[in-house]
């Protein structure tokens, strides 16, 4: 297997040297990538959160929570950062701003349909027994929906780490400065790196979230006999 | 106990009222039972009694207080609530399913935990279960746990939507005559929801029965409606074998039996010819002792009773059997009747005579 590896990888012309002298630059950038994603997704589910909570509490309201979050998800995101730049500078709250935008639709989306996917039965049954909306919806309706409300996460998370390689553009670090650099250097080698490792970071944290969903929504995990 | 005073109910947008002033009144420890046709309006009834459907007039008192002056939770967390599609809390365990009521009203966990272990094994349950998540339980089972959460406050109240209606014919069976069990050690004042008037009548000490647009046409005891339907629209629903269902509603127990051509399987044939001569049958019951052991054909009798191989009685009924099962066994035997044994020992038998004699009454 390795050698094959290797071989390919002195085919397509990968130079290891250059790999191994930039390990600390690697983890350098993770941490920023890390970071950038993580406060983008925190930020971004308080405010979904907040969203939801409008939308659950004034249906009409819906529709255009998710007109208006659907409209920003569509924009192309260095245009969204090209247009921030004059506002808000080649500032880190530029990155940030048009990141948590991108994360409001899938995450506003999957925590109402969350809540509305919990079983009206279990529902009246909530009613019936005395609870009241405010309790109905934390120790009932919430609960039930954490397997969408994570599922949700999950998407956000992975794309924001995919576009979190943009924001670099604005000088705000991340993988995305391998593969700008590589370009510019037409240096294939600091692409692949960049590339990989936004994969593989995106791959680790979809699955630690399976490993959170799995966590916070233990009878999940058993069926019936 | 309950009260319901011409209360009506039209849904938004509906021509019709689903309930047209509808009145009832239902004493402390009665088991009602709301019966019709769909579009009848008996579960709206019910749930304008806990408000999960407000009514739009009338008065509704449960327990000396009128319904819509009490803050519905308040009301809810006093009466006991199960539906047909039970509504368990899928991410709670069983025991936390049934600890529902009481943890909403404050008890300490000691007392939680104290009732959960008594009621579970009231509704029939295996404690075992206390720990496993609803998604892990036959619908039998789940219904169980519906019962106990609904019971876990003790509420002198309870309400029950089509409870058996999503389990099998011999679980519901089941289930019907354990809470039948239940309801006589607690006497809770239930209002019970079917569209199955056979449910209806086992269950109820009284039925009421709608008729579509929430329409009261007759609410009496099962036996006064099947005896005399107060219309014909109650005739029709209440359906054919109306004697068979009025015979399925008393026990044997209910019935003066005779002793029938019963000797004693020691004494001479002379003794059984006497029997059978007194009660006009061709064939005499042997008795060893208290204990019954068939019967035999007078045209055997010869020599020893006890060199005799008796036929088996094939049914033997107890006291608490109806009389749809005597009659059952009174068409099984060639004998026919049917014979009464309680714990072993011979009570008495009914023959078909006694039986139509109840249904004329």
């Amino acid at each position: 297997m390795t050698p094959t590896l290797a071989q390919a990888a002195a085919e397509v012309g990968i130079d290891w040297g250059w790999v191994f002298g930039h390990v600390d630059e690697m983890w350098e950038r993770t941490v920023e990538h890390v970071t950038l994603t993580g406060v983008a997704v925190v930020v971004g589910f308080i405010l979904a959160v907040a969203l939801s909570l409008v939308a659950i509490r004034w249906r009409a309201t819906y529709k255009p929570i998710t007109w208006f979050t659907g409209v920003l998800y569509t924009i192309p995101s260095l245009g969204l950062f090209a247009f921030m730049v004059p506002f808000t500078g080649l500032t880190l709250l530029t990155a940030e701003i048009g990141l948590i935008l991108y994360t409001l639709l899938i995450l506003v989306r999957n925590i109402v349909a969350g809540i509305d996917g919990v079983p009206a039965n279990v529902v009246e049954a909530a009613r019936g027994m005395g609870y009241q909306s405010r309790e109905l919806l934390w120790r009932i309706e919430v609960p039930l929906a954490m397997p969408v409300i994570i599922a949700g996460v999950r998407i956000a998370t992975v794309t924001t780490i995919g576009l979190v390689t943009v924001t670099s553009l604005i000088g705000q670090g991340g993988y995305g400065v391998f593969i700008e650099r590589g370009i510019s250097r037409r240096f294939l080698t600091e692409i692949l790196v960049g590339t990989v490792l936004s994969v593989s970071l995106a791959v680790l944290f979809d699955f630690l979230l399976v490993r959170v969903g799995r966590w916070v929504a233990p009878w999940t995990r058993k069926t019936a006999v | 106990m309950i009260s319901l005073v011409d209360v009506t109910k039209v849904f938004p947008g509906m021509d019709h009222p689903a309930v047209d002033g509808l009145s009832l009144d239902i004493a402390a420890g009665e088991f009602v039972v709301l019966v019709g046709p769909s579009g009848c309006g008996k579960t709206t009834t019910l749930k304008m009694i806990n408000r999960i459907i407000e009514p739009s007039s009338g008065e509704i008192w449960v327990d000396g207080v009128a319904a819509t002056e009490t803050p519905a939770f308040e009301l809810r967390r006093g009466i006991g609530y199960v539906i047909q599609q039970i509504g368990l809390f899928p991410h709670r365990t069983i025991a936390e399913n049934i600890g529902t009521v009481p943890e909403l009203l404050g008890w300490d966990r000691p007392r939680i935990a104290e009732r959960i272990e008594d009621l579970v094994v009231r509704v029939g349950l295996d404690p075992a279960m206390l720990g496993r998540y609803p998604s892990e339980l036959s619908g039998g089972q789940q219904q169980r746990v519906g019962v106990a959460r609904a019971l876990a406050a003790d509420p002198p109240v309870l309400l029950l939507d089509e409870p058996f209606g999503a389990v099998d014919p011999i679980v519901r069976f089941q289930l019907q005559e354990e809470f039948l069990r239940l309801q006589e050690e607690l006497s809770k004042t239930v209002v019970f929801v079917t569209h199955d008037i056979d449910e209806a009548l086992r269950m109820g000490d009284r039925i009421a029965i709608l008729n579509v647009g929430g329409i009261l046409e007759q609410f009496d005891t099962p036996e006064n409606i099947l005896s005399g339907p107060a219309s014909e629209f109650v005739a029709d629903f209440i359906g054919g074998e109306r004697g068979l269902k009025r015979l399925g509603l008393r026990t044997v127990g209910s019935v003066d039996l005779t002793r029938g051509p019963v000797v004693d399987v020691r004494s001479d044939v002379e003794t059984a010819r006497d029997a059978m001569a007194q009660y006009g049958t061709e064939w005499v019951a042997l008795l060893d002792g208290d204990r019954l052991l068939g019967w035999v054909w007078g045209e055997d009798l010869d020599g020893q009773l006890t060199d005799l191989e008796p036929h088996s009685f094939w049914v033997e009924l107890d006291p608490e059997s109806t009389l749809r099962k005597a009659l059952n066994a009174v068409v099984m035997t060639r004998s026919r009747v049917a014979v009464v044994v309680e714990d072993g020992i011979y009570r008495g038998m009914l023959g078909l005579e006694t039986i139509a004699g109840e249904v004329d009454q």
